[in-house]
């Protein structure tokens, strides 16, 4: 371990940025917390799905009578019983949400698209029968030519995988059905102009593989519907309510019989954002009269839930020798797997977005290909166009010469800046926190043989949007926070820190819990860094109507206006002038007289949060290469990240360590293989690597604190700034070990250990 | 749908006659590390599982003056605790070792890493260094043979129907010998072998190279030895030229496949390199013997 | 249909299960026993989440069969708290905030137990190595090192 580890601000506030127990932390280490394979019901039946062995086939028959025959088996269905859905029309949104593609993603019909596609699925009295009822079922295929690349996908002469996709957008010819779904793009300024100012222009190409999420859980739900039409869904989700709408609008249901409960959630990144089993387990259960459990396996996990999308991309920066970057521009293809969908629009966001480039475009295409179907990972898109954007910077800052801090401070967007697709910045910390770089002993400590050091830095806008949240006063004076939020990192921590904060009580006394969708309003999901945000401002405002509410209590029993009533530290007080005669009233003692002044007390709020504040974070890393086999350690590892305000510090630090180590897989040796047939070959942990904890060092986490004043306390999102800037980082370390630039995703030891020799034969 | 049946006989002759009486799909389970995975994944549906972890024979370490045996049920664990054994065949021993996690350690043997038959398995280059011998029980009676013509190809042995490993056989080393195992991974753990190396050496009193073997694993379809190697050593000291000459010989012996684990390009290049590394492992140990 | 009656111990209880030849002694836990605090991430011994302690050995449930293990001991995290008061390791787990989604704590806190038991003071490249086989993509590890390194500290302390 370093001599300096982890750097936390001090925090003024009695439970807000302190160390607070985690509330749900002793139902996890004793095994009692329940997962979405947890829950057992009386009569449930275990859900088993066929899939497609081909990468691209069309599906000429599906006979399952053996299958239905099979003692045990109590149903079986196919893609026909869901409903089909029009394909969405333009104009799209920045993020497209189609249930004509959602069903057929579900389960194929007329087309398998991918290796692993769903095609047909049973319920059966065990997992074991289920299994062999899936022997049973004769699936009749043409395979189909595929095409795995989005390049080449993108070209006129791909095998298409759907005849009713033509492109939208600016870009190719929109005529003739297509793979490019659409373009999307931005751009400011004189590009000609600008690349003729620099001294120095670089142009590269970087590629990337799809990467998954990794999430230890594998889906899993339990569905439980009644012959009136109820529906009461058991699942592991980031977000019960978006699977409710999901859900009902795809299976055409009143959203009023849908009931979701989330279960604990097993890790999601962005994963778990939409629907795999879910529809499988309802239809099968309403075909039985039975609770249907439906669990995907590991291998299914990876032949058939969305990685993030692989990418090439062409870009090309320019530079004046001081060091301003006159000008910027990046194409980018990702592969948005079977269906339309990559994260086009936030790669466009997030190229170029840490600097103040005055002529900037940045064009991003989405690619079917046959491969799953890609779903959000963790900052979606801006890993891979930080990769390529910051390898350019590095690469830039060498050639003039300059220290790599120092040009991107001498770039640094500020405060009155704005992105490329129109986001005015307030108030930022890139400045603070590349300060934080300069004076951290790591970016000064001596490198060693065969080491290299990497830096980069990210940038993300996180997600406001719709949060509910309620705050009930029990008449002992504890509290119980509900939220819509599952809570994937610790977020019932900083809900309770917040909550207990406003109404100056301890901890110990709030209780936050995750309410099923009967129990509180619409929330959005656990997903865009928005939790600790939008659910936070939603839970600080339920806190303060209960404070209003209880000041109204204090203002009748005392027999004064409301508005002269104050609250601090937990107590109602009176106005000065009644200092003298009137005692204050703790929480506790208003609590006890409530329901004899009116009634229960309770705090909701349901608000649409705005005004959220971007967040950089910056990465140090230092890699050693064995210089005979490529192979690359990771020996130290410092990450640097605004975070606005930690509302609790160590769960900040966990996300930021985390994806740091999300990101040293990406960068090194997570991939999608497939072989000459197109179907996936690494479906399991043993040859999908992820790192292992002897694979990587202490990551050492400095919390840098530049409030967003659009929050009560300050709060920036903090779950996906760490993945942004990682891979670039670990690549540029590896860069400079070797002595070469590094492009391609991941730097396997293979690739490396080529680098190496084409350095020594002075390539 | 054939039911799967599980037996656990107590004794060698019990073994084999649940052998004679089952078909050719039945199958030794000992730590299952990589039998339960293969059903698992369906890649194979045996009808019936022969459990040997009930069996004296395969379960014990034995340390004679002139051998030692290994049951094939011992798991690496239990090997990487025994001190002895350690100190005889470290190259062995650390080469069982790397087999998978500690949880997999605690079950996986080394007769299942053998019959096994990957071409990357750990202990097969260690051994066949070691010049092991593969001990076989039959309906036949009981049989030898030498640990580097066990495998036959990808995933096959030379087992014959109702044939089984009982324990495998390691000459004591003499004094001045030494024996390593080096392998390439992608990570530091939990990755199966992309290349493997096992060097086993004895000197002679004047500090020369007496005899050595040294196999390559994961580049060919079985373990293979390189059989340059003795020219090259034997009545030499180890310099930069004699291992820059070995590791072209393993270099040379390689015939790899590119797959998800590995290229051809590769694992030629990092042949020679862990040749030469094992091989300096093992002079070292050696030298302190 | 072949079962096999089963007498085991689970965390100091006596058990009885029947179960079928190919069932492994996760799914026994997890199905037969309803046991669910042991999760199955995997299924093929890659990620550890399954790990129980059986006959003191740490080992991937998934990899063992419900039909082997007549006899023998087996320690489950349900087991791990004792008499109301948790493990020195959960209670580092919950100090250092070693976990964040939680569905592998489980599988770490029986592996570490097992590694601390036979190594009371490893060293940080030690508890990396023991802990490889154990798959985490929240915490990087990091803080989970920590905990366990805290854990042996104490109970060294306390021995």
């Amino acid at each position: 371990m370093n001599e300096i580890s982890n750097k936390r601000p001090i925090s003024n506030y009695k439970f807000v940025g302190q160390a607070t127990p985690r509330p749900d932390g002793v139902d996890k280490v004793t095994g009692r917390a329940r997962y979405g394979d947890d829950m057992i019901v009386p009569g449930m039946l275990y859900a088993k799905i066929l899939r497609s062995p081909h990468a691209h086939a069309q599906i000429l028959s599906i006979d399952t009578s053996k299958a239905e025959a099979l003692k045990g088996v109590k149903a079986v269905m196919t893609g026909a019983d869901i409903p089909t859905h029009p394909l969405a029309q333009p104009p799209y949104p920045p993020i497209i949400q189609d249930f004509h593609d959602l069903g057929l993603n579900i389960m194929a019909r007329d087309k398998a698209l991918y290796d692993g596609h769903a095609v047909a699925a049973v319920a059966a009295t065990s997992d074991a029968i289920a299994r062999e009822a899936l022997k049973l079922i004769a699936v009749d295929y043409e395979v189909l030519p595929f095409v795995l690349d989005p390049y080449k996908a993108a070209q006129p002469d791909a095998p298409v995988l759907h005849d009713d996709q033509y492109t939208d957008g600016t870009g190719p010819d929109t005529d003739k059905p297509s793979n490019v779904f659409r373009v999307l793009g931005g751009e400011r300024g004189d590009l000609e102009a600008g690349f003729a100012d620099a001294d120095v222009v670089i142009e590269r190409t970087f590629t990337s593989e799809p990467v998954h999420q990794g999430y230890i859980e594998p889906m899993a739900c339990l569905a439980t519907t009644s012959e009136d039409g109820g529906v009461e869904l058991w699942t592991s989700t980031q977000g019960h309510f978006v699977a409710r709408t999901l859900l009902s609008k795809l299976l055409k249901m009143e959203m009023a019989k849908v009931w979701v409960t989330a279960s604990e959630i097993g890790g999601g990144f962005g994963g778990k954002t939409t629907l795999y089993a879910e529809p499988i387990a309802v239809i099968l259960s309403q075909k039985t009269g039975r609770p249907v459990r439906a669990t995907l396996t590991r291998p299914e996990v990876f032949r058939a839930t969305g990685p993030a999308a692989g990418s090439y991309c062409r870009i090309k920066m320019g530079v004046k020798n001081d060091g301003t970057i006159t000008a910027g521009e990046a194409d980018i293809w990702y592969q948005a797997g079977a269906f339309k969908g990559s994260p086009v629009g936030r790669a466009v966001e997030t190229f170029f977005s840490p600097y103040n480039i005055p002529n900037m475009r940045a064009a991003a295409y989405d690619v079917c290909v046959n491969r799953p179907k890609v779903a959000a990972y963790r900052a979606p898109g801006a890993p891979m166009a930080t990769f390529a954007a910051e390898g350019v910077l590095n690469e830039l800052a060498e050639r003039i010469g300059m220290d790599p801090v120092e040009i991107r401070l001498k770039n640094a967007v500020k405060e009155g800046g704005e992105s490329l697709k129109g986001h005015k910045h307030g108030r930022i910390g890139l400045i603070e926190v590349l300060e934080e770089v300069k004076a951290h002993p790591h970016y000064k400590a001596a490198i060693g043989a065969n080491q290299g050091r990497g830096f980069a830095v990210g940038y993300w806008l996180h997600g406001g949007g719709l949060s509910s949240a309620s705050v009930i006063l029990q008449d002992d004076g504890t509290v119980s926070v509900a939220t819509g939020n599952p809570d994937i990192g610790g977020s019932r921590s900083s809900m309770r820190a917040m909550a207990a904060e406003e109404l100056g009580l301890d901890v110990e006394l709030v209780k936050p819990i995750i309410a099923d969708t009967g129990s509180v309003p619409y929330s959005y999901q656990t997903a865009g860094s928005r939790t600790t945000y939008a659910t936070g401002m939603a839970v600080i405002n339920a806190a303060r109507d209960v404070i209003d509410k209880l000041r109204d209590i204090a203002a009748r029993k005392w027999e004064i206006a409301t508005e002269d009533v104050r609250w601090d530290s937990g107590h109602a007080l009176p106005p000065d002038a009644r200092k003298g005669d009137i005692e204050p009233l703790s929480l506790k003692e208003l609590a006890a007289m409530a329901t004899k002044m009116g009634g229960a007390v309770a705090g909701h709020s349901e608000i649409n949060a705005t005004g959220q504040g971007a967040a950089f974070c910056a990465q140090l890393v230092d890699v050693e290469i064995d210089p005979e086999t490529g192979f690359t350690a990771t020996k130290r590892y410092t990450i640097f990240q605004d975070v606005g305000r930690a509302i609790s510090p160590d769960y900040v630090e966990g996300q930021m360590q985390g994806g740091a180590v999300q990101g040293i897989g990406w960068a090194l040796n997570e991939e999608y293989i497939y072989d000459a047939k197109g179907c996936l070959q690494n479906t399991g942990f043993l040859d999908y690597r992820m790192p292992v904890a002897s694979d990587v060092p202490m990551i050492d986490t400095v919390i840098v604190e530049v409030p967003n004043p659009n929050h009560p306390y300050g709060v920036r999102g903090v779950g996906e700034p760490p993945l942004v800037s990682a891979p670039a980082a670990v690549a540029n370390a590896v860069e400079n070990a070797v002595g070469k630039p590094m492009s391609n995703l991941p730097l396997s030891s293979p690739k490396v250990l080529k680098a190496i020799e084409e350095v020594a034969a002075g390539n | 749908m054939s039911e799967l049946k599980y037996e656990a006989p107590k004794s060698v002759d019990a073994a084999v006659a649940l052998l004679a009486a089952g078909d050719d799909s039945a199958r030794i389970f000992a730590g299952g590390t990589d039998l339960l995975v293969q059903m698992r994944e369906e890649m194979i549906a045996p009808t019936l599982l022969v459990d040997i972890k009930n069996i004296t024979e395969t379960r014990s370490v034995t340390i004679g003056a002139d051998d030692i045996r290994i049951g094939a049920a011992v798991t690496g664990a239990e090997l990487g605790e025994h001190a002895e054994l350690k100190a005889l065949w470290p190259g062995v021993v650390e080469a069982v070792e790397l087999i998978g996690s500690a949880q997999v350690q605690g079950r996986a043997t080394v007769g299942g890493n053998l019959c096994n038959a990957s071409p990357a398995a750990d202990s097969v280059p260690a051994l066949t260094a070691a010049n092991a011998r593969v001990s076989i029980a039959g309906p036949d009676g009981v049989r030898d043979v030498p640990v580097e013509e066990f495998s036959s190809g990808p995933g096959q042995t030379v087992l014959a129907a109702g044939e089984f490993v009982v324990s495998l056989v390691l000459p004591r080393p003499a004094a001045g010998s030494g024996d390593a195992y080096l392998r390439f991974i992608p990570r530091t753990e939990m990755d199966i072998a992309v290349v493997g190396a096992g060097a086993a050496l004895s000197l002679n009193d004047d500090g020369t190279c007496a005899a050595v073997r040294l196999a390559l694993g994961a580049v060919a379809p079985t373990a293979r030895l390189v059989a340059a190697a003795s020219e090259i050593m034997v009545g030499n000291k180890l310099d930069d030229a004699m291992l820059a000459a070995l590791a072209a010989a393993a270099s040379d012996t390689c015939s790899p496949i590119d797959d998800k684990r590995g290229t051809v390009e590769f694992r030629t290049k990092v042949a020679g390199v862990l040749a030469r590394r094992a091989t300096t492992i093992a002079w070292q140990r050696a030298e302190k013997n | 249909m072949a079962k096999h009656l089963i007498t085991a111990t689970v965390n100091g209880d006596e058990v009885e299960y029947t179960c079928r030849a190919g069932e492994t002694l996760l799914d026994v836990l997890r199905t037969n026993l309803q046991m669910t605090g042991t999760k199955n991430g995997c299924g093929t011994g890659d990620c550890g989440a399954c790990t129980v302690v059986l006959n003191g050995r740490p080992v991937n449930s998934c990899l063992v069969l419900g039909a082997e293990v007549e006899g023998a001991e087996i320690e489950t995290i349900e087991g791990m708290a004792t008499g109301g008061e948790l493990h020195p390791l959960q209670q580092k787990f919950l100090d250092h905030a070693a976990l964040q989604c939680g569905v592998c704590t489980p599988g770490f806190l029986n592996m570490a137990k097992a590694l601390l038991e036979a190594n009371p003071d490893p060293t940080e490249t030690e508890v990396r190595f023991g802990l490889a086989g154990n798959l985490c993509r929240c915490t990087g590890y990091d803080k989970i090192v920590r905990a366990v390194l805290d854990a042996a500290a104490e109970m060294r302390a306390n021995a």
